[in-house]
């Protein structure tokens, strides 16, 4: 459907102001669109939280309702300091447990690693860089049988570490290449500057450079975090039990614990996605910059 | 100081250097080789064999863990459905990604609430995305009662109890999840195209669609090969949404490889076998990985491998 109807005059102006100026029918659709899209996100965020403000009893007898009627507290009360609050909240720290460990072994050995390959000429270099981007593009399912093993014997089965060490390696890669080409871009004579001043090597790396790679170290820790936060597979395949578990294994099992519990089980996972959102909301920019930073350059 | 002094002095500082690199790698290098290298190679072992994953490897069987594969309808089932997936992102999802973006690439009201409530999905755990949406799709719940209230109630379905409507129902989930994601990798690649070529080529006459066609496709190429390549990835491993909602079923109707791998090998103890799925997934995965290396990579500029998006 080409639409010359609306003229463009044949000025410099043109397309921009264009589009601009008042509602055109083409301008109505997309906001048209663009509405559906949000409310196709909002109506299951917005019908875990309300849900969870209902009876049983409401969601089955009118599940179209928007608001409850009456609002009912009680399963969020049971889920944040009632009955399932101790099963909750060990579910949250274990979760936050893993991505601490996680982000912190990640980003130490991707650092020192980007910063060998950023800023050393070395025989092998690019076979190893080359190595560490396979891990990009492969998928990490294929790993997890023998994962279950070695985990096993390690005598890891069923500790956090068992999942925290798979988990950094896994986001190693992509660590290492968005350090990398951040880490080459500090200027050689800051370096030169600083051996003169008698700094070596390690000296450089912590004094300097990874104070100023700051942004780049705050993006790649939230990328981590995001994913460690949401890992599933790995988690299901180590951890066993309830005390054990983080919070995707926790809700789900929540679930199928309480499958007659509608309200109750939305309660918990709106608890359980609160984590991720306020998460969201302050660290956006890092989350976007991150995933986007490489990808068009080209 | 002799010549040879000089030599042995610059020696030794060589072989500083080289501890103090190989000091640098070795972590990650540790880390990576145990937990991502190490376990590819064991999967490629334990495939030729017959093994419950206790006791010692001793029962080899070559190449049958992956006759039995091509030979299992449900493995066969699971590799259509990963490659239905696949097809269906591609022709729906990323298109509909790359609209949205083009739509947010303009200068309206409400661009930036848009573009940040689009991403939220993306944030959720798959968990979470799974429950929620398995609460609304049960018979009689918010999805069929919407239906009814606008009149629509014909088209209602067992969403996902229905062994041929449950990968449609799975992959509009899926879509859900992972659109904002396409859409913010675009949008961003979009931002990268300098207007002025743009309204140059609408001035020199070209009409918006040609624009488009002709000028903004192209320049968007790098990013586009980027989604469609993370996108294919996502979908040859798709395990948790599905696991989260119907753990494969209606008897097997949405088992995909990982489901498929994950049952044998970890719920069944046929390790063995197992693996020998996990392989197939791998080369799945190393096919379309030397397919974006050959046609793909080298087109684009060098920059363009930093890509991977998550």
């Amino acid at each position: 459907m080409a639409t010359p109807a609306r003229v463009t005059p044949v000025t410099v102006t043109s397309t921009a102001h264009a589009s601009r100026r008042g509602p055109s029918v083409r301008g109505t659709v997309a906001y048209g669109l663009l509405i559906v899209v949000a409310a196709a996100i909002l109506v299951p965020i917005g019908y875990a939280l309300l849900g969870g403000f209902k009876t049983n009893g409401q969601l089955a007898a009118n599940p179209g309702a928007i608001l409850p009627n009456p609002w009912v507290v009680d399963n969020y009360i049971d889920v944040l300091v009632g009955k399932n609050a101790a099963v909750f909240w060990r579910q949250a720290l274990n979760s936050v447990m893993v991505a601490v460990v996680c982000v912190l072994l990640t980003v130490g050995c991707a650092s020192m690693a980007a910063f060998v390959f950023a800023r050393f000429a070395f025989r092998g270099r690019e076979a190893l860089y080359t190595l560490f981007v396979f891990g990009l593009l492969f998928p990490s399912a294929v790993a997890i049988l023998p994962l279950i093993i070695l985990v096993r014997d390690f005598g890891l089965s069923g500790n956090l570490l068992g999942v925290a060490l798979p988990e950094a390696a896994f986001a190693l890669p992509l660590t290492v290449v968005i350090l990398r080409p951040f880490f080459k871009s500090i200027p050689v004579e800051l370096e030169d500057a600083a051996r003169v001043d008698g700094c070596t090597a390690f000296g450089f790396f912590w004094r300097i450079l990874l104070p100023l790679a700051r942004p780049a170290l705050a993006t790649v820790s939230v990328l981590a975090i995001v994913s460690t936060w949401n890992a599933f597979f790995l988690p299901l395949v180590i951890l066993n039990g309830a005390d054990q578990w983080t919070l995707p294994l926790g809700v789900m099992n929540f679930s199928t614990e309480y499958s007659s519990d509608q309200a109750r089980v939305l309660a918990y996972t709106v608890v359980a996605m609160i984590p991720a959102l306020i998460f969201y909301a302050l660290a956006e920019r890092h989350i976007v910059s991150g995933l986007t930073g490489g990808s068009v350059k080209g | 100081m002799t010549a040879a002094g000089r030599a042995e002095r610059a020696g030794a500082r060589r072989r500083r250097t080289g501890r103090m690199i190989l000091a640098f790698l070795l972590p990650a290098l540790l880390l990576y080789g145990l937990f991502v290298l190490l376990p590819v190679i064991q999967a490629a072992r334990y495939s030729l064999f017959k093994w419950n994953g206790l006791g010692a490897l001793t029962e080899f069987v070559g190449l049958k863990n992956y006759l039995t594969a091509f030979g299992s309808p449900i493995f066969v089932t699971s590799v259509s459905n990963n490659l239905l997936v696949i097809v269906l992102s591609l022709g729906i999802q990323i298109p509909f990604s790359l609209g949205l973006a083009v739509l947010l690439n303009r200068r309206f009201p409400g661009r930036a609430v848009f573009r940040l409530l689009f991403f939220v999905p993306y944030v959720l755990s798959e968990a979470v995305t799974g429950i929620v949406f398995s609460l609304m799709l049960r018979p009689g719940s918010l999805l069929d009662s919407g239906l009814t209230a606008v009149g629509l109630g014909g088209l209602i379905q067992d969403w996902l109890g229905d062994g041929t409507m449950v990968m449609i129902t799975l992959f509009v989930i899926i879509s859900w999840k992972y659109f904002g994601f396409h859409m913010i990798l675009l949008l961003a690649g979009l931002q990268g195209i300098p207007r002025e070529i743009e309204e140059a080529a609408l001035i020199d006459g070209a009409d918006r669609r040609g624009v488009f066609r002709h000028i903004t496709l192209p320049l968007l190429g790098p990013t586009l090969r980027v989604s469609v390549f993370l996108s294919i990835i996502g979908a040859l491993q798709l395990f948790d949404i599905v696991w989260v909602m119907t753990a494969g079923g209606p008897l097997n109707a949405s088992s995909t490889m990982a489901i498929s791998m994950f049952k044998s090998g970890f719920v069944a103890r046929q390790m063995g076998y197992g693996s020998a799925q996990a392989v197939i997934l791998f080369l799945f995965g190393l096919v379309v990985a030397l397919l974006y290396q050959r046609f793909v990579l080298r087109r684009d500029t060098d920059g363009a491998l930093t890509v991977y998006g998550g």
